[in-house]
């Protein structure tokens, strides 16, 4: 049945939980769109950081938003000793493609049967007072467990993109995916900068984990959904274009929510998968691509 | 090993196979056997593509899967008979592979590997919500409860893994001492540079991930028979994701021997361990000795033996350098 | 169509996003000649013979292969015909011996892996000295060593044209005569070439006719001392 209401809410749904999917995909969009390393195991960080989440709030009845920041800096070192064992044992020797890929399924498999012998297979959430309530703009309704992940979401690319655009180590980021060599002119260490990226592309786990668990219970193996969608968010952004994946992740969220709401919620996640293999197929540069 | 001869060997242990089925009467040995030898079809599978193209496959649960499925919409229509599930099973999840490859395999490797992550879990998606296969509840079939000169039909059905195995290591190693083989090893060593040298690539990969999806597809044909009860959760299990390429990684990925000592080995491992510590711990090991092998020993057991050997050859030589 | 000409690239263009690489480039190159791309860095000579080889598909234009249009083939195909290439940077098949590296283009362009075959192979590894490496494993080869298997390999492929990029870069003196003798051997042999290089010397010793590309764009043609002499190739490797 189609009615407008439905549509407008859906739409509205859609917008919400696209700027949270940004959150999630940025990690991708910098370590794979920026750095080229296909960082497998974000999403399931991502999971980690929810489960932290969960735990501070379940024990000590912390803020999730808050906890989610606080954990931040752990995220960050995980990442950096990341991509020094990375590098050390497989870009440094230029085998990265095959054995690289397969670490990270790894590291992605380890943290996932982690979670499952901590946690168990049962959904976890997190309670805060206000994650019932909504704001009712006439028919349609934003509830704030879509609507405070998606305005943390923007924020956090609009921080993002300040700090690559603004300072000079996030050009130097940006510089790293250009040429490396033009970098070590600039007195800067390509090794130092990539790990710098990877390391807050990691950091941003942390924050979007918070927002997950925000928006409803989780379980481990969740993290695979998410690995489909964020892929399909950085591809579909221009591989490392903060402003495109951001825009991408819009489009997929409203996407998918007008799927699940017209067609039922299973069919949610094969909408990303769509939008992958149709991105690949037909603009592997990605809809903003360079 | 000339074909004449891994004929041999392979009759040989058919008949082996069928004769202990006729005296060791503990089904759980069957059991055991039947994962066990499903694994070697698995990761030789995995191999095809991964260990001998170098083109990562993440999505095998997605192919055996749809072997199994396969299966069960030709019981539930037709009642077909092992054999055409085994042909159907494989065909489909050929089909499948031949798809996913020609949409992604243009592109750099990455893209076909993630492309493979995504596919299981859309797949689990469509399957969950196919009322005509039991959708997420599961759907149980009765097998036939014997099988003409085996009795049991567990044992029936150890011996027709067993079968397979072999034929999925006779293809792989067919594959690797052809032309194709070659082409495919040049492929992985460095693509544009083989296709300059006059290798058709894509075609080449092409049939990879066919014959690579058609196996799986194959190893998961008789999986309903074998469970007698089929639900997406056991089917698309990241299990099968992670101990396929996980043997041959750890075997060694360059010949068709590394995947059969890895499954083995491994595959072994896991059949014991269930039985004394949890299953998800058992994965954990499984995952940590995949990473220790990939950052420590990238050529697998396969390749720290001929390192071994060739270290061994080399101080032979440099004894005889010596003594002359 | 100019008649005669073996190799007939025209008006090639080729473009990545907003960046212009190739803009309308033309080149005619007989049979049997000697010829050499040069240009500074940037200029689009590696994009053009990724063109010619078919690594890239050229956006316009239209490349003549011995009086077929191979623009629009895929590499494999056009080695088939008799393009053959070597890279810039060596990209040997580093798990397979030198020897396997040779098989693979023979056994591409129709030889069955035979006795013959490797006798074939180990002709052209004689002919570059590489006959005593035949066993070795490519990825153990130094850097000379891997330029020679570069061209050996490319021989194997059985070419009429053969690209040479860069084969020369970063060798002391006495190797690049070693790999100019091997080019001129060749040319002896009937062999059509392309030498992309950086090295001047050893350009205006080997080409019988010289193309400069400067920004994606042809700006001079003709022969070594010719080119020399121009004020536009002065220009476009010394600025303004």
């Amino acid at each position: 049945m189609f009615s407008l209401d439905l549509f407008l809410n859906a739409l509205a749904a859609g917008v919400l939980l696209g700027g949270f999917y940004a959150a999630v995909s940025l990690g991708i969009a910098v370590s794979f769109g920026l750095l080229d390393i296909a960082n497998l195991a974000h999403p399931v960080f991502v999971m980690f950081g929810a489960y932290l989440v969960y735990t501070m709030n379940s024990r000590f009845g912390m803020d999730p938003i808050l906890a989610g920041v606080l954990f931040t800096p752990l995220f960050f070192v995980l990442g950096a000793l990341l991509y020094q064992l990375y590098y050390a044992s497989f870009e440094r020797k230029g085998a990265e493609s095959l054995r690289g890929l397969v670490f990270f399924f790894g590291i992605l498999f380890i943290v996932e049967v982690g979670l499952l012998l901590q946690f168990g297979v049962d959904y976890r959430l997190v309670e805060a007072r206000y994650i019932g309530e909504s704001l009712h703009l006439g028919p349609v309704g934003l509830p704030f467990r879509l609507l405070i992940p998606c305005v943390a979401g923007v924020s956090l690319t609009a921080l993002l993109y300040l700090f690559l655009s603004r300072t000079f180590y996030g050009r130097a980021i940006q510089g790293v995916a250009q040429d490396a060599f033009a970098l070590r002119l600039m007195g800067a260490n390509p090794f130092k900068v990539k790990r710098l990226a990877f390391a807050l592309a990691s950091a941003t786990a942390s924050v979007a984990g918070a927002l997950l668990i925000m928006i409803g219970p989780v379980e481990p193996a969740m993290n695979r959904e998410y690995i489909g969608r964020a892929f399909a968010v950085t591809v579909l952004g221009g591989m490392g274009s903060i402003g495109g994946t951001l825009v991408a992740a819009l489009m997929l969220g409203v996407a998918e929510s007008l799927t699940a709401t017209f067609y039922g919620p299973a069919w949610g996640v094969a909408v990303s998968f769509g939008v992958l293999l149709l991105a690949l197929a037909v603009r592997p540069s990605g809809l903003f691509g360079r | 090993m000339s074909q004449r001869a891994f004929l041999a060997v392979a009759a040989l242990v058919v008949v082996a196979g069928f004769l202990v089925s006729r005296v060791l009467t503990n089904q759980y040995y069957y059991f055991a056997a039947y994962v066990i030898l499903q694994y070697v079809v698995l990761a030789t599978a995995w191999n095809i593509l991964g260990g001998y193209t170098g083109y990562v496959n993440f999505g095998t649960p997605a192919f055996f899967a749809l072997g199994a499925y396969t299966s069960v919409v030709l019981i539930k229509m037709m009642n077909a008979p092992l054999g055409l599930q085994l042909v159907g099973g494989a065909a489909v999840a050929g089909l499948l592979g031949l798809g996913i490859g020609y949409l992604t395999l243009r592109l750099r490797g990455v893209f076909f590997s993630i492309a493979t992550l995504a596919l299981a879990v859309v797949l689990q998606t469509l399957f969950v919500n196919w009322e005509y296969t039991g959708g997420a509840r599961g759907l149980s079939l009765i097998r036939p409860a014997t099988a003409p000169l085996f009795g049991h039909y567990v044992q029936f059905l150890f011996e027709v893994m067993l079968i397979l195995a072999l034929f999925a290591v006779g293809v792989a190693a067919w594959i690797e001492h052809s032309w194709i083989g070659r082409g495919l090893a040049a492929i992985r060593d460095n693509e544009e540079a083989a296709e300059c040298m006059g290798v058709p690539t894509l075609r080449l990969k092409l049939v990879a991930t066919t014959v690579s999806g058609a196996l799986m597809g194959l190893a998961g044909a008789p999986f309903p028979y074998f469970v007698t009860f089929v639900e997406p959760g056991s089917v698309f299990d990241l299990n099968y994701a992670v101990n396929s390429l996980a043997m041959p990684m750890i075997g060694g990925s360059t010949t068709w021997v590394g995947p059969i000592i890895g499954a083995v080995l491994l595959g072994t491992a896991q059949q014991v361990a269930t039985v004394t510590i949890s299953s998800a711990l058992n994965l954990l090991i499984v995952g940590v000795i995949l990473v220790a092998f990939v950052i420590l020993a990238p050529e697998g057991i396969v390749g720290l033996i001929q390192r071994l050997a060739r270290r061994r050859e080399g101080d032979v030589r440099l004894a005889h350098g010596k003594a002359t | 169509m100019t008649s005669g000409a073996f190799l007939d690239v025209q008006q090639v263009t080729k473009r990545f996003g907003g960046f212009q690489a190739l803009s309308a480039v033309s080149l005619s190159i007989r049979q049997g000649e000697r010829f050499g791309l040069i240009g500074p860095n940037g200029s689009g000579k590696t994009t053009l013979i990724n063109c010619i080889s078919g690594t890239l598909r050229a956006d316009g234009g239209r490349i003549v292969f011995a009086g077929q249009d191979v623009t629009t083939l895929p590499a494999h195909r056009r080695t088939r015909l008799g393009i053959a290439r070597s890279f810039q940077i060596p990209k040997p098949f580093v798990s397979m011996t030198v020897l396997d590296n040779l098989l693979i283009p023979l056994e591409y362009s129709g030889h069955e892996r035979t006795d013959g075959a490797v006798e074939h192979a180990m002709s052209i590894l004689t002919l570059v000295g590489l006959a005593p490496k035949a066993r070795v494993r490519s990825g153990a080869l130094t850097q000379i060593e891997m330029r020679k298997l570069e061209l050996a390999r490319a021989m194997a492929a059985g070419p009429k044209l053969l690209v040479s990029d860069e084969a020369m870069a970063g060798l002391s003196a006495s190797e690049v005569d070693d790999i100019l003798a091997i080019l001129f051997e060749l040319n002896q042999r009937g062999i059509t070439i392309i030498m992309i290089e950086h090295i001047m010397r050893a350009v205006m010793r080997f080409s019988e006719r010289i193309a400069v590309l400067d920004a994606g764009e042809k700006i001079a043609e003709g022969q070594p001392d010719a080119i020399l002499a121009d004020p536009r190739v002065e220009r476009a490797y010394l600025g303004e």
